[in-house]
């Protein structure tokens, strides 16, 4: 995979080739892509729609009512019964997680990812990226059972920071490889120009290149914080206690016990996902133009 | 840290580089390497969980590859991998295609696009189950007949559930990948096309897809290695059922490892995971024709 993550390349076309010449559009015009593009519209709002709805519809109606009618009479019950639960421990738990996770990692990988794009001629430097890279095309969930292991053995086993340490590991190949990419795209000259000014290493790390490369760093946080807030496996297997429990798990035991209180399991859903929607609002564009750019080519 | 300058500041700097990666490789040495050798060691071992490790030879293997249940998780692994490639891949590149355009209500389309992503496959599992639910779900609430099946309940019906809702989760990423690669395809590959008379059909294909080689080589491989990794969403989705219809690999580790306290066993299928990964990142790589180590010296 690591063959083709390599530079983002920049927009090859001039903004005055964008808009004005003859074929400007035609890559997009298709009837087929625009067909398949509505089509996908309703395959993905069809289903978030019934959720949103159903969440705030009375139980006793879910069952009588159309399911893709909104209620006449719409209530937040639901949501009131899954607050009162121990929603607020768990959206803690999960947010205490992510932030522990997402800083550390994120710092970390940025110190490697630029001790690799400035020391490239280090051997050791070399070795540590390939382990990294390494690190993408192996799934990681098979390093389940060592990590158990190691989390017992650290005295560790039900406990937040359990979460927490192997979520930093898993963060960090990707991490470093989009980081890097960006990292390589800073003039050499600037770097050269910190230098004859007399900046260390670590100076011109924190005042050159993480000012320049911060929509990087704005779109790897985001993506850990993302992966790291929905984690399902490693609260599944390295915690026990419902108190130490993350939402994505919460949600997995309110199926069982709400099974039948559909209304309240879904109003469950929006609430484990309210804060990612908040954060993807603000950070969208980010996000999006960021992942694109580090993932093509 | 220090001020040194001129040539004891280069000697400084250079000694300082390495040191910048340690954080970062002591984190992935100590919970990624190790456990990677960890579980190769542990597939030779009878542990259960709890209790001590005892060193058993080739029990735990013996005991894996002689159970009728390796061929049947491995099948149903390769199964869901090869198919929900050969439904999201077309897909993708479709509405990838059609995203990059410059039309405003595409880049709004991307947008809600995105959001299946945002949810956990926890979340996403655990809405799923109540709308396909035969009684109460979407198709018996609208009283369409062919939407009111024994979904989860029946094997090859919860094998495309499977397939359609981890479609449904990840189709929008794979497609924000390829808008971002038809995106950086040369305008004037398409001029030159327009003059020589080509449509937009054969424009697509003589142009848009060879162009989009590596684009589809990425997406293909973090999907296919990506599919290894369906763990969360298939265990709150159907549980590898019903049977053990969409038991897949990850999930058949799980059960013996954590439900059934064989971790020896579950270790040596993790074993089988990892060779997998690695195989598959390794053939595509091949692919690919390129080396990550190369194409990066020319960027540096």
């Amino acid at each position: 995979m690591t063959t083709t993550l390599t530079k983002p390349h920049p927009q090859k076309t001039t903004p005055r080739e964008r808009g004005h010449r003859p074929g400007a559009t035609a890559r997009g015009r298709n009837w087929l892509g625009g067909l398949a593009g509505w089509l996908w519209l309703a395959v993905v709002v069809v289903p978030l729609y019934w959720i949103l709805i159903t969440s705030l519809k009375a139980r006793s109606n879910y069952y009588a009512s159309n399911p893709l009618v909104p209620p006449t009479d719409p209530t937040l019950d639901n949501y009131q019964l899954v607050l009162e639960s121990d929603f607020i421990n768990y959206f803690w738990n999960s947010v205490v997680v992510t932030a522990g996770a997402v800083v550390p990692a994120v710092a970390v990988s940025f110190m490697a990812a630029y001790a690799i794009v400035r020391g490239w001629r280090m051997r050791f430097l070399r070795v540590a990226n390939g382990m990294f890279l390494m690190g993408l095309a192996i799934p990681l969930q098979a390093t389940a059972i060592p990590v158990y292991l190691i989390i017992i053995k650290l005295q560790l086993y039900d406990s937040l920071l359990a979460l927490i340490l192997p979520s930093i590991a898993f963060a960090i190949p990707l991490s470093v490889l989009i980081l890097a990419n960006f990292i390589r795209d800073v003039p050499k000259e600037l770097f050269d120009s910190m230098r004859v000014d007399g900046a260390t290493e670590w100076g011109t790390l924190w005042r050159l290149a993480a000012p320049l490369t911060r929509p990087a760093i704005l779109t790897v946080t985001i993506f850990n914080a993302l992966t790291i807030w929905n984690g399902f496996l490693l609260p599944l297997i390295l915690t026990q206690s419902p108190s130490q429990r993350t939402l994505p798990l919460a949600l997995w035991t309110f199926q069982g016990e709400y099974g039948v209180n559909v209304p309240a399991l879904l109003a469950a859903v929006v609430l484990t996902t309210l804060p990612l929607i908040i954060l993807y609002a603000f950070g969208r564009r980010q996000l999006l133009s960021g992942l694109t750019a580090g993932f093509s080519r | 840290m220090s001020t040194l300058t001129g040539s004891a500041g280069r000697e400084s700097r250079r000694s300082i580089l390495p040191w910048l990666a340690v954080p970062a490789l002591l984190f992935f040495v100590g919970f990624a390497v190790v456990p990677l050798v960890g579980v190769f060691v542990l597939s030779f071992t009878t542990w259960d969980g709890i209790g001590t490790i005892h060193p058993s030879g080739l029990t735990s293997w013996r005991a894996v590859l002689t159970n009728p249940g390796l061929p049947h998780a491995l099948w149903v692994t390769f199964l869901v991998m090869a198919v929900s490639w050969a439904v999201q891949t077309p897909a993708s590149i479709l509405l990838g295609t059609f995203l990059a355009g410059r039309q405003r209500y595409r880049a709004v389309l991307s947008l809600i696009y995105f959001v299946p992503l945002l949810l956990s496959s926890a979340a996403i599992a655990v809405a799923y189950r109540a709308l396909l639910d035969p009684n109460f779900g979407l198709g018996a609430g609208l009283g369409f007949e062919w939407l009111s099946k024994d979904w989860l309940g029946r094997p090859w019906l919860a094998f495309g559930v499977v397939v359609f809702v981890v479609s449904w989760q990840f189709v929008p990423f794979h497609s924000l990948i390829y808008q971002g690669g038809v995106q950086q395809i040369p305008q004037s590959l398409y001029e030159a096309a327009q003059l020589d008379g080509a449509g937009q059909i054969r424009q697509f294909f003589s142009i848009t897809l060879p162009q989009l080689k590596y684009t589809i080589i990425t997406s293909s491989t973090l999907m296919v290695i990506g599919s290894l990794t369906f763990f969360d969403l298939i265990f709150v989705l159907t549980e590898g059922g019903p049977g053990d219809a969409t038991r897949v690999l990850a999930l058949d580790m799980y059960k013996r490892g954590f439900q059934a306290d064989l971790m020896g066993p579950a270790s040596a299928i993790a074993v089988i995971l990892v060779l997998m990964g690695l195989a598959i990142a390794l053939l595509l790589r091949r692919l690919g024709g390129r080396d990550a180590g190369e194409s990066q010296l020319e960027g540096a």
